[in-house]
């Protein structure tokens, strides 16, 4: 295996991710030229010849220039030609202050749409090492949307077994609860959870379930827990339209309409660009407070 | 040497011969309505594809032909029954009705399978190379693609064309102007001065031939991919022809004007070449085209008889994992 992408080598990295590897594993950390359509087209070449290359964008947003790769070549090719492309591309997603509309983006949903890819949102530090090895070592070409909150910010006491961290396709209730569900996943599992401890101190006790991979798409989980529940929120820091909040109401309606004392509800970033001033990017995406506000509502009907 | 290249040309000329065989029987079935979505020709267009064929090692090297390439693919070695089966849609062709006409390879055998999109194609070779290198198995192997005027404007063709330098691929890629993209003509494509100065600002030595030549193109071709087996980096070769038929069997082509430079017949031109070197009989010629013609018809008897996709057969799976 061996990892293709910009900046990533010497300088370890946009978000240094890569620190100190190219010392490690020489000539295998490699830096590209500012060309993701050919990065790509380079990745599936090489799957091709038998090696399990990793791909990191700089930041999920320019993946849009390897859309074309992604989709049209890497996701057909099993289905066309009967060669498993097995390669990971790393994608730093989501919102930080200041980043603006082009360095803030969430990909997962445009990538799930396409037959063919797997796509892992890791919200913690376990999940983000657990399911990139898993990644790694499986067949099809995953496209691996790594928040850029776990870069900065998420901590971690060590890193676990991987053997002990749930497989890709399977999301995990991360908080019990009785009253109402939060589908979350990727960074909005942070805010779920804070939201959720918010209510507890006025007695509502909010289940919280991490999605882990978007697709494939854990829905026993998602309906075990609107059993057990009646009441779901579906959160997702990615635009409103369509998407994978909506994925998940509709096959809760489709499926669960019957566990359901509530109309089940979706809560996303607003349908504008992202903004750049923290001011307006803070009012843009769900947080523990918008999340809150959703579930007094939702607890309420 | 002489016989090295007699024998050379007289694989190009089966290969140039056998895949005008192959389309005109397609194209009937196809006007007859035996055959869905459309069919794509190279006519015109074989002495170009053809020669980078049999300049390259099947087995050894890569090659990820493009829409008017059948030509090159028979000289590459691909079974004449994975067109007619990729064509017809049979389950036993290399793309078992998932896909259709020239949408087809089998990369594990290196003939990677092109994608419509233009461009996308060039960056796979490129990594097939970048993977073998790193793995310690490149040797002096090379990796080939093919492309058009009208391809040359993608930024897929230029992100990979630099990165193949960038990283000293031996990449050669062949360039067919055939003067039309579609309906579009050169001077709606680029503004260069000519196509081969694409290659220029990325270091990479173009080669310029006339595409209708065989002999011509067997040369430049040689030259070109000696020099990438050797170190040399990425090699451009464009082919100056035109395309004797319509961008599809729907198309009549009436945008090309009837006194339009370039119209010569590569496979007249061939036969010529026989006689003047003496290396040919017209009888041995009509020899050789009658044995084409066979393989031809073997090709599309097989295909004819296979089963038909069943989608109650079909696993509909899109993932090796099973996902």
């Amino acid at each position: 295996m061996f990892i293709y992408g910009q900046d990533i080598a010497n300088f370890g990295g946009a978000f240094k991710a890569t620190k100190g590897l190219a010392e490690r594993f020489p000539g295998r950390v490699v830096d590209s030229p500012i060309s993701e359509d050919a990065m790509m087209g380079l990745a599936i070449g090489a799957a091709i010849e038998g090696m399990r290359p990793i791909i990191e964008m700089q930041f999920a947003d320019f993946s849009s220039v390897a859309f074309n790769q992604i989709v049209n070549n890497a996701a057909t090719h099993f289905w066309r030609t009967g060669v498993a492309l097995p390669i990971v591309v790393r994608m730093p997603s989501g919102g930080t202050m200041g980043s603006g509309p082009f360095h803030s983006q969430s990909m997962e949903a445009i990538y799930a749409h396409y037959p063919g890819l797997v796509v892992a949102t890791p919200a913690t530090v376990e999940d983000a090492y657990g399911l990139l090895l898993q990644s790694i070592e499986l067949d099809d070409p995953v496209l691996f949307c790594e928040h850029k909150l776990l870069y900065f910010h998420l901590k971690s006491k060590g890193l676990p077994d991987p053997k002990s961290v749930l497989p890709i396709g399977k999301a995990k209730v991360i908080r019990n609860g009785q009253h109402a569900t939060v589908v979350a996943y990727s960074a909005m599992v942070h805010e779920a959870i804070r939201a959720a401890e918010e209510l507890e101190a006025d007695g509502w006790k909010v289940e919280v379930v991490d999605l882990r991979t978007i697709k494939p798409l854990d829905m026993d989980t998602v309906l075990g827990s609107v059993a057990r529940t009646g009441r779901v929120l579906c959160v997702g820091e990615a635009f409103p339209y369509g998407g994978v909040t909506a994925e998940v109401v509709s096959r809760i309606v489709a499926d669960g309409f019957h566990l359901l004392d509530a109309p089940p509800q979706r809560l996303n970033a607003r349908d504008t660009p992202i903004p750049y001033h923290p001011n307006l990017w803070k009012a843009h995406r769900p947080t523990s407070q918008t999340i809150a506000a959703a579930l007094r509502e939702l607890i309420a009907f | 040497m002489a016989d090295a290249l007699k024998e050379r040309f007289f694989a190009a000329y089966r290969a140039m011969v056998t895949a005008r065989f192959l389309e005109e029987k397609i194209a009937g079935l196809y006007h007859a309505g035996k055959v869905v979505g459309g069919v794509y020709s190279g006519k015109g267009q074989e002495a170009f594809s053809a020669a980078l064929g049999v300049c390259l090692r099947p087995g050894e090297d890569v090659f990820a032909p493009l829409i008017r390439d059948q030509a090159g693919r028979v000289a590459f070695g691909e079974d004449p029954v994975d067109f007619t089966r990729t064509y017809l849609g049979s389950v036993e062709g290399p793309m078992r009705g998932r896909d259709g006409n020239i949408h087809r390879g089998r990369p594990d055998k290196g003939m990677p399978a092109m994608i419509s999109h233009l461009g996308a194609m060039i960056g796979v070779v490129n990594g097939t190379l970048f993977a073998k290198r790193l793995k310690g198995t490149l040797g002096d192997s090379v990796g080939a693609t093919a492309i058009g005027d009208g391809g040359t404007s993608t930024g897929a063709f230029h992100e990979a064309l630099n990165l193949a330098s960038v990283e000293k691929l031996p990449l050669v890629i062949s360039v067919a102007n055939n003067q039309f993209a579609y309906s579009t003509p050169n001077d709606r494509q680029f503004a260069c001065e000519h196509i081969a100065d694409r290659a220029v600002s990325y270091g990479i030595p173009a080669h310029k031939v006339d595409g209708t030549d065989l002999l011509a193109c067997l040369d430049t071709y040689d030259k070109a991919v000696s020099a990438a087996r050797a170190g040399g980096g990425p090699q451009l070769i464009a082919g100056t022809l035109l395309r004797l038929c319509g961008h599809g069997e729907h198309d009549d082509a009436s945008y090309v004007p009837a006194d339009a430079p370039h119209r010569i017949d590569c496979i007249e031109v061939a036969e010529d070449t026989f006689v003047k070197n003496a290396w040919a009989t017209e009888a041995e010629i009509t020899e050789v085209r009658a044995a084409c013609a066979e393989t031809v018809r073997v090709a599309l008897a097989t295909a004819l008889n296979d089963p038909k996709p069943n989608p109650a057969n079909e696993t509909w799976q899109t993932t090796a994992s099973g996902f």
